[in-house]
């Protein structure tokens, strides 16, 4: 292989924000029929080094080099053009629109101007079919599938027939692990086509998996390229952090000892259910306990969390507070019981993008406060610097727009921000989606600390391990219906998995 | 020098002294100030006096934007606002008693308040989209005015009413200080109070402001009954200048040059950030224009392209991108594509 030549050459790339320098000298080759991973910790610089590739953003200083000639790539569009498609962090799909719409969307098959609505339909199934392997009817909505194969469709959106190069930045965020075989095997599949796969994640795993090579930023400068199965774990770790990291291998030692000790019960959901979302469930979380909630993606987990936080209606049941029966209709009514709400969708429920990090950190404690009783810049600026410390959020500064924060930093800015309401009940939802192996060990270790000063959690995640590391009590959820509860010693990876398949 | 390229009032203030500057080497007589009977006069005091109500309108606007609203029916309430005063002053026996204004006054603003509510309801509370929400009471608004004046102009001859409007304090022109109290109270009510917060992040993301806890409802409500009474205490000092109300012509045209003003200031009209003092730049300097176009003669057939196309080229001036297209464009002139290649290649 060490013969072949790149199809793709970036050399010593450089790029700055104002304030930031995202890149420096950084060097990417790639190689068809090889998957390429790019690690890095948060902030590192990944998303960035494939925008300036696809013309997103402009390249300070280096060169590209496709097929050995020099290219200059001015926007994304350019750059498809070029043989590079691309599948972005953020995807940016219609979930309203059929599938072979979302796929053709912007550039529809005409003729005299009018769209070909059967000859675009034919042509999204061939290729999803041929390319993808994968057999579903295009005239469908999007959002009836499920989210894996919405990331296989936003595949399908960017390749086109001259692809020479994929590149999918952290497409398994957010798929559980069937979902995630699935889309490797359409990746090695089209390895075999001859394509170069450039492939951003977190999970260890999944890179020895998959990829041949792997390339290693850190704060936003070139570690080095090396070949995967040459590169034992703990030096990969190593140079993607700058030091040692165990802090994962002290965490089920906390985990066991506070198992035993429960407060007294702080919220109870009795026959709480939603016509659509969640079958009636009952589920009571005491005080200081982490309560999991594993399964299927579409099983119901999310919707369930969002009846304890009014962020929809409940049609059946109530919520039980200390005893009491007690409503709890919107989010502001939540948060005024001390109830804080991490969502799944960062983008379109967390994060407000054009606001500082430090108005983002506030913004929910001064929603509780109200209009008037206004947190003093001067307190604003202690609490954003507080939490910044606290959660390693990169880059330190307060007045960065939250958009321009790489998507685990956002990540740590929507804790913190709810963090500050000092909740009784924490909901997480995916809290470490996105989120590199350090913080992900950091975060867990937090859930864990807090839980023993008192603070209860509802804990999502897609991860078993993670929900096993940090849980007393995992509500196993199928179909949308709740079907078993297990704790203590029970709580092993095979019982859930049995579970959550029906056995 | 770079920071202060950056700053959101740095192309508005250029626009603004340009436009200054051409009207001063057109008429050198523009910028001099004189003094009459403890008044001054002089086109710049003009600018100030006749832009007051258009500034006031665009600074409710620029609330009712940065939630990524739009008001279409400022107008209208204008007119409405205008009628019902004047209306209430004409019915009086003695046209000048203070309790009178005062009462006219109150019951102008009353009026502003509900129509505010209004519309602010259709948006937040029934969920439809601004342009049409406001649509409404665009339409209607003026048949209301119709109504309210009988299709007729009402004249009022009061001295105090007109006071408003015309009459001036401490030399300057009186409509200018409600202005600036206007600007002052909007200022307090945004940026010493949270609403400001809450409004920026309303407009940029309601869903997520749901999910802090925002109540986004009251929020919209709130700048949406703002922005009516800008426009009912606009259309007093309009009416008050002229003493007489026009339910068909008063504030024609007014939402489309507040928020033309409010774009100009900076403000986006996809919400979020907003920039009270950028709006008021962009207010005077679209009455700069609509002044300057008339001093220097343009046939009034043609004085509206004349200004669309002045409105163009700032709006042009104003985007990153084209600046960006413009710059690229003449800096590839400068590092040719082939020379960097070849620095690659060696
Ligand atoms: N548009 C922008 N403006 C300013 N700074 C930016 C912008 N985009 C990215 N940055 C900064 O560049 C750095 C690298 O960000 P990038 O998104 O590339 O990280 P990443 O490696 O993809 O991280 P993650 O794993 O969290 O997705 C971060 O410090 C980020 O704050
Ligand atoms: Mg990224």
């Amino acid at each position: 292989m060490s013969t072949q030549k790149p199809i793709l050459q970036m050399k010593q790339i450089h790029k700055r924000f104002p304030g930031v320098k995202a890149l420096s000298n950084v060097n990417l080759r790639l190689f068809p029929g090889e998957v390429h991973a790019l690690m890095g910790e948060n902030g590192a610089g990944k998303s960035t080094l494939i925008k300036v590739l696809t013309g997103v953003y402009s390249i300070d200083e280096g060169s590209v080099e496709m097929e050995e000639a020099p290219i200059s790539v001015q926007s994304p569009l350019e750059s498809q053009a070029a043989g590079i498609s691309t599948v972005y962090q953020e995807v940016n799909l219609c979930p309203n629109l059929t599938v072979a719409e979302n796929i053709f969307i912007g550039r529809e098959p005409r003729k005299f101007g009018r769209i070909l609505w059967k000859e675009m339909n034919k042509r999204a199934q061939e290729i999803l079919s041929e390319r993808l392997n994968l057999q579903i009817d295009v005239t469908e909505p999007l959002y009836m599938y499920s989210v894996a194969v919405q990331q296989l469709v936003a595949i399908a959106r960017a390749l086109n027939i001259s692809a020479k190069v994929l590149i999918l930045d952290e497409p398994t965020s957010s798929l559980d692990k069937n979902e995630v075989q699935q889309l490797f095997r359409i990746m090695e599949k089209l390895k075999q086509d001859g394509l170069a796969i450039l492939f951003v994640t977190h999970f260890l795993d999944q890179m020895y998996e998959i990829s041949d090579r792997v390339t290693i930023l850190r704060n936003g400068e070139f570690v080095g390229e090396y070949m995967a199965k040459d590169l034992p774990r703990l030096d990969l770790v190593l140079k993607m952090i700058g030091k040692e990291l165990n802090l994962l291998e002290e965490l089920p030692s906390l985990a066991e000892e506070y198992k035993d000790s429960l407060g007294e019960e702080l919220v109870k959901a009795d026959g709480l259910g939603r016509k659509g979302a969640i079958e009636p469930f009952d589920l009571s979380i005491h005080k200081g306990e982490v309560v999991g909630l594993a399964g299927l993606l579409g099983s119901g987990r999310t919707e369930a969390a969002r009846l304890f936080f009014g962020a929809d209606k409940p049609d059946s049941g109530k919520l039980i507070f200390s005893g009491r029966s007690e409503g709890v209709h919107t989010p502001r009514e939540a948060i005024g019981r001390r109830i804080a709400f991490c969502s799944e969708n960062r983008k379109t429920e967390g994060i407000i993008g054009d606001l500082t990090v430090r108005e983002n950190i506030i913004l929910a404690l001064q929603a509780k406060q109200g209009v008037f009783r206004t947190i003093s810049r001067k307190q604003q600026e202690e609490y954003a610097d507080e939490y910044i410390r606290m959660l390693n959020i990169n880059p330190p500064s307060p007045d960065h727009l939250i958009k321009n924060l790489s998507g685990g930093n956002q990540q740590k800015v929507l804790l913190a921000r709810w963090l500050l309401t000092s909740p009784q009940l924490f909901i997480l939802d995916e809290p470490t989606r996105g989120i590199d192996i350090g913080a992900k060990a950091e975060i867990q270790k937090l859930v864990l600390s807090l839980s023993r000063q008192g603070m209860s959690f509802l804990f999502i995640s897609s991860e078993l391990e993670e929900v096993l590391r940090v849980s007393g009590r995992i509500a196993i959820l199928r179909d949308r219906h709740k079907v078993k509860e297990i704790s203590g010693k029970d709580m092993s990876q095979h019982q859930i998995m049995q579970a959550i398949a029906g056995g | 020098m770079g920071k202060l390229y950056k700053h959101h009032l740095f192309w508005p203030l250029c626009i603004l002294a340009a436009l200054l500057l051409f009207n001063l080497f057109y008429s050198p007589d523009f910028f001099s100030i004189t003094m009459h009977d403890g008044h001054l006069y002089g086109s710049l005091i003009d600018i100030l006096n006749f832009g007051a109500p258009l500034i006031l309108v665009a600074i409710g606007m620029t609330l009712v934007v940065a939630t990524k609203g739009i008001d279409l029916s400022v107008g209208s309430i204008v007119a409405i606002s205008g009628a019902l005063a004047c209306l209430t002053i004409s019915k009086g026996t003695d046209q000048n008693a203070l309790g009178l204004i005062v009462i006219s006054i109150l019951l102008a603003v009353g009026l502003s308040v509900l129509l505010g509510a209004w519309n602010g309801l259709l948006v937040s509370v029934a969920g439809i989209q601004p342009i049409i929400a406001t649509l409404i009471l665009m339409v209607a608004g003026r048949g209301i005015a119709q109504l309210v004046t009988g299709g007729q102009i009402i004249t009022v001859s009061s001295s105090k009413y007109s006071y408003i409007g015309s009459g001036a304090l401490a030399t300057l022109p009186f409509s200018i200080f409600v202005v600036v109290l206007m600007l002052i109270v909007a200022l307090l009510l945004t940026r010493k109070t949270s609403l400001g917060l809450f409004i920026e992040s309303v407009g940029c993301n309601p869903t997520a402001s749901l999910m802090a806890g925002i109540r986004a409802n009251w929020v919209i409500l709130s700048v949406y009954v703002f922005c009516g009474v800008c426009a009912g205490i606009a259309g007093l000092i309009l009416s008050s200048n002229v003493s007489s109300a026009d339910g068909n012509n008063a504030g024609l045209w007014y939402e489309l040059d507040a928020i033309l003003a409010v774009v100009i200031g900076g403000t986006s009209l996809n919400g979020g950030r907003f920039y009270l003092t950028g709006t008021v730049i962009g207010a005077l300097i679209i009455q700069t224009l609509t002044t300057t176009i008339y001093m220097i003669g343009v046939p009034p057939e043609i004085t509206l392209v004349v200004k669309s196309f002045v409105v163009l080229a700032v709006c042009l001036i104003q985007s990153d991108s084209f600046r960006a297209a413009i710059f690229y464009r003449w800096k590839t002139r400068h590092y040719p594509g082939e020379k960097e290649s070849i620095r690659h290649v060696s």
